[in-house]
């Protein structure tokens, strides 16, 4: 036996040599126990593990507590923490600005659902290519718990009042309005919200992600329907998600029947195996009608709601050159002398 | 004498005594949707090809069409291109208003009218050429759905026998109106204006003094609108995102801008854009938008007007804070809230200096012609990232919507400038960066881009309160060093927006301060004051906020100063009040008009006599 010095065990890194570490951002500041902590967790997990230059990442937020979040993960990454319920119109600037960066928004039921939904509306009708985290726990946690519009009807705040006004499901609108993919899951559930997350990373469109997020200051009582234990008793989990990232082989070739296999943009793979429901996430109709089923049965349904792969996007629309627009030279951007001319001798 | 105490049946009679050329207003009153567009731009546009200046001001309503609309075209041979006061011709084709119309003239004035409404009974101290339109039109125009369009060129023709218009410019007009591709329009046209022309040259004795000779005035100009020329300076700026919603009277800057976009602005060989225009679903997207591609590192801008403005408050004010760069084009109109959506105004100047809550100052550019339009737009990209600021350029509805005449616009020299921007490379060699230090002593610091390929680039953008480094922090001195730092750096732009142009007329005790549209209406005025009352005047232009000493100057070098604002509340000089010293103030005098329509000499002289005691 060696009597030397125990060697230093390698630093875990990912495929192009960053730790986990580099993913990491500030300190928290939200209440222990919050569900935004966890899905920071899951957001510094999975861009680590898919091997993806932070510098290539945008973070955005509106205002809340949700939108504080940002702060917290992809330190290296760029971060617009902007106002109330307009983040989508940031994004969408900075993304048309520089189409190769990767868009990553998060944001809460109130900054959403109550003064953004106007916005949010938009931003899935054009298909913005970006991940849109809707951090969802029915109240205004940084204001001090009041009920949000995706506070269920009946629910109560700690106070005793009740809502008296039906929710907002994001997921049910973002469908209507034509989303080309819909996922909602649970702070919880690490392993659906990391299979969730990277297939949104991988989409190349607009990824709407309700998670609900239990608010353990404001919201986690009794007669809450976004609390940690109401959740748990009435979730119903769709179907078991496996993600393949594109540089990793399939292992297993799938037997008929066995999993229904979405093939994303980047040549990445969601593999959807049923539980108990049958359920076909490429149908939209169907996805419309589970909603309402669930909704007036109390149930929260987590998984892969809707996913289409094939819709163009914003970005795809409005033909712009392959290079950022942000990098476009002088000689591209300003036309030459003849032009003026052209359009002064046009004018006389 | 009364013009009603008159006797209508006696009519004006006699040869004129003098001529007056090249040298009056006429002005078309007609129904908006009536083809009247087309016979108004094509007889301003004859007399500009005959080389008289002139300029063409439409008022015209909020509809699409059947509401009343009047076109005022002004001939000078001096070049005094500001809307008249008195209209010395009218072509009255509206019978709703045809009554208000001819009671509004001055003694003396002509009238081309539709016969049928027998306007020579309402006076007889104006010269009458009444015509039967509806006649005339059947033999020229067989298709009976065109003739309520091609009717108007009649009274292209009357006016142009009677004031001496080349009926070949009035050709070349017609055919630079339809191009090329609608020969048979302009043909069909023509000879409306033709019948007209016989018609009136049969008639009519002449008796009015009004006629137009040929001069070189207009040599080697163009005319255009102030939203294409705003719009041409915003492309050759190089602006890559372009976002906007529409309104009145800004939506033609965005459209136009559209289609020269199309035309220049695609790669030769792949045919894709160089730039990314959207149309938001309001203007707090709009605004959104474009700040985040300003953040992001694009050239971007909106356009809007008044109640977009109002809506864009909350966004300026993150931009103000977190110190990104956009340019907004504010084409103003009459407010407050709907206002007059078609009428102009200079109202939202306090506003727009002050926009948001909390402690904010933006810079406003004030263009008064196309030329400045094209030129000043320019500037403004290069500002707004020079400060890394959100940047006014402030038209109005009179420069944005009306055909001026200009010089031709001149190509951009000066390089495109992208301010402070640190690359990887820079920060390899600088080893890191504080985002809002104030490292060169100007207030502005260094910013890098989302995507810079560098472990120190990234920093967080925040509307909330925010240290050096970009950090959060609650910190009073934190907080306070700031917001120093944002003053300093404001008062840092009073060297750099355009300089005020300052005229010094000898032994002038009295002095004017305006801007934009208003400069025409001065400068014609600060003539007549000479001309009629031997009262000098000097005259300080202000292109831009804020201010700098040049008009700290020009207000301690005369006696009373009259700061001209075409709004009620005395904006601009509001915006002097709250920077300037006592003893300054106390020179300062307000002259406003606000009553939607562009300002015109005759008013300004007026009022400078009567707060003079004159």
């Amino acid at each position: 036996m060696s009597t030397g010095t125990v060697p230093t065990p390698p630093k875990k890194v990912n495929r192009i040599g960053l730790e986990v570490l580099n993913y990491k951002g500030s300190k928290t500041t939200l209440c222990a126990g919050c569900g935004h902590n966890s899905i920071s967790e899951r957001i510094v997990e999975c861009f680590y593990d898919l091997g993806i230059e932070p510098y290539k990442v945008a973070k955005f937020s509106g205002i809340g507590c949700s939108s504080k979040s940002p702060a917290y993960f992809l330190g290296l990454s760029h971060g617009f923490n902007s106002v109330h319920g307009r983040m989508p119109a940031i994004a969408t600037g900075a993304v048309l600005a520089n189409r190769h960066l990767i868009g990553l928004g998060v944001t809460g039921d109130g900054d959403t659902a109550s003064i953004g939904l106007g916005q949010f509306m938009h931003l899935v009708r054009r298909n913005l290519p970006m991940i849109y985290i809707i951090e969802d726990n029915g109240v205004y946690g940084l204001t001090k718990g009041q009920f949000s519009a995706t506070a269920d009807l009946g629910s109560k705040l700690k106070t005793g009042s009740p809502n008296d006004l039906p929710p907002f499901d994001c997921c049910a609108l973002a469908l209507k309005w034509g989303a080309t993919f819909v996922a909602r899951s649970f702070s919880g559930d690490k392993k659906q919200l990391q299979a969730l997350i990277k297939s949104a990373i991988s989409h190349n469109g607009l990824s709407v992600i309700d998670v609900v997020s239990p608010c353990v200051t404001f919201n986690d009582h009794e007669g809450s329907t976004k609390s940690y234990s109401y959740v748990k008793d009435h979730e119903e989990v769709l179907h078991e998600l496996d993600y393949v990232p594109y540089f990793e082989e399939i292992s297993v070739d799938l037997a008929e029947g066995e999993a229904m296999d979405v093939r994303m943009h980047d040549g990445s793979h969601l593999r959807i195996r049923k539980l108990t429901r049958d359920y076909d996430p490429t149908d939209r109709i169907a996805a419309l009608a589970v909603l309402e089923d669930a909704s007036a049965k109390g149930e929260v349904l987590t998984g892969v709601l809707y996913v289409n792969p094939e819709k163009p996007t914003f970005v795809d629309l409005l033909n712009m050159d392959d290079a950022p627009l942000c990098t476009q030279p002088e000689s591209r951007t300003r036309p030459g002398r003849e032009v003026l001319d052209q359009v002064m001798e046009e004018l006389r | 004498m009364s013009t009603l105490e008159v006797s209508p049946a006696e009519p004006f009679s006699g040869q004129p005594v003098h001529s007056v050329i090249n040298d009056f207003s006429i002005q078309v009153a007609t129904v908006n949707g009536s083809g009247s567009q087309t016979a108004n731009t094509v007889l301003m546009r004859s007399l500009f090809q005959m080389g008289i200046p002139v300029s063409g001001k439409n008022m015209f309503p909020s509809n699409i069409a059947g509401l009343p609309t009047w076109f005022t075209i002004r001939a000078s041979k001096d070049g005094y291109i500001g809307r008249r006061k008195e209209i010395d011709f009218l072509v009255a084709m509206n019978a709703e208003t045809a009554r208000e119309d001819v009671m509004k003239l001055d003694s003396g004035a002509a009238v081309v009218y539709d016969e049928p409404l027998k306007l020579n009974e309402l006076r007889s101290d104006l010269h009458f050429y009444p015509v039967p339109f509806d006649k005339l039109v059947g033999p020229v125009c067989p298709e009976a759905k065109l003739r309520k369009l091609v009717r108007n060129m009649i009274y292209d023709g009357v006016v142009a026998q009677l004031l001496s218009i080349d009926m070949d410019e009035i050709r070349k007009a017609l055919i630079k109106q339809f191009g090329k591709k609608k020969a048979k329009a302009a043909d069909l046209n023509f000879g409306a204006a033709q019948a007209g022309y016989e018609f009136s040259a049969k008639t009519f004795t002449k008796s009015d003094p009004y006629r137009v000779e040929r001069m070189n005035g207009t040599a080697g100009k163009i005319i255009i609108d102030g939203n294409s020329a705003c719009a041409l300076g915003a492309m050759f700026a190089g602006v890559t995102v372009v976002t906007w919603y529409p309104i009145t009277p800004s939506s033609s800057l965005v459209e136009t801008l559209i289609g020269y976009m199309r035309r220049f602005r695609h790669d030769a060989e792949t045919g894709k854009a160089t730039y990314a225009i959207v149309q938001a679903e309001d203007e707090l997207a709009s605004i959104g938008m474009a700040i985040g591609a300003g953040w992001a590192g694009a050239r971007s801008m909106t356009a809007t007007a008044g109640p977009g403005i109002s809506l864009m408050s909350e966004f300026i004010g993150l931009g103000y804070y977190a110190e990104v760069p956009t340019v907004v084009f504010d084409v103003e109109r009459v407010g407050p809230s709907t206002g007059l959506p078609t009428r102009t105004q200079q109202g939202d100047l306090l506003s727009t200096a002050l926009l948001s809550h909390g402690d904010t100052r933006h810079p406003m550019f004030f263009p008064c012609s196309p030329e400045e339009c094209f030129s000043m737009s320019i500037e403004a990209f290069n500002f707004a990232e020079q400060f890394q600021t959100p940047t006014f350029v402030m038209t109005d509805l009179d420069l944005g919507m009306n055909n001026w005449m200009a010089d031709p616009f001149e190509y951009p020299t000066a390089p495109i400038k992208r301010g402070k921007v640190l690359d990887a490379e820079d920060l390899e060699k600088l080893g890191g960066f504080a985002r809002y230090k104030d490292v060169d002593g100007d207030g502005v610091g260094y910013r890098t881009l989302p995507g810079t390929n560098h472990p120190n680039a990234a920093y967080f953008t925040r509307g909330s309160g925010h240290n050096d480094k970009a950090q959060y922090t609650e910190r009073e001195d934190d907080y306070i060093h700031n917001m120093d730092r944002l003053s300093h750096k404001f008062d840092v732009m009073r060297k750099h927006v355009p300089a005020p142009v300052v005229h010094i007329a000898e032994g002038a005790k009295i002095g004017f301060v305006a801007c934009g549209t208003s400069d025409y209406a001065v400068r014609e005025s600060c003539d007549q004051l000479r001309n009629e009352h031997q009262i000098e005047a000097s005259y300080l232009r202000l292109k831009a906020y804020p201010f700098n000493d040049d008009l700290l100057e020009f207000v301690r070098n005369h006696d009373r100063v009259y700061v001209v604002d075409q709004n009620r509340d005395a904006q601009l000089l509001g915006l002097m009040r709250l920077e300037f010293p006592a003893d300054l103030i106390a020179k300062l005098r307000s002259l406003r008009y606000y009553g939607g329509l562009p300002l015109d000499a005759r008013t300004v002289t007026d009022e400078i006599i009567r707060q003079e005691g004159k």
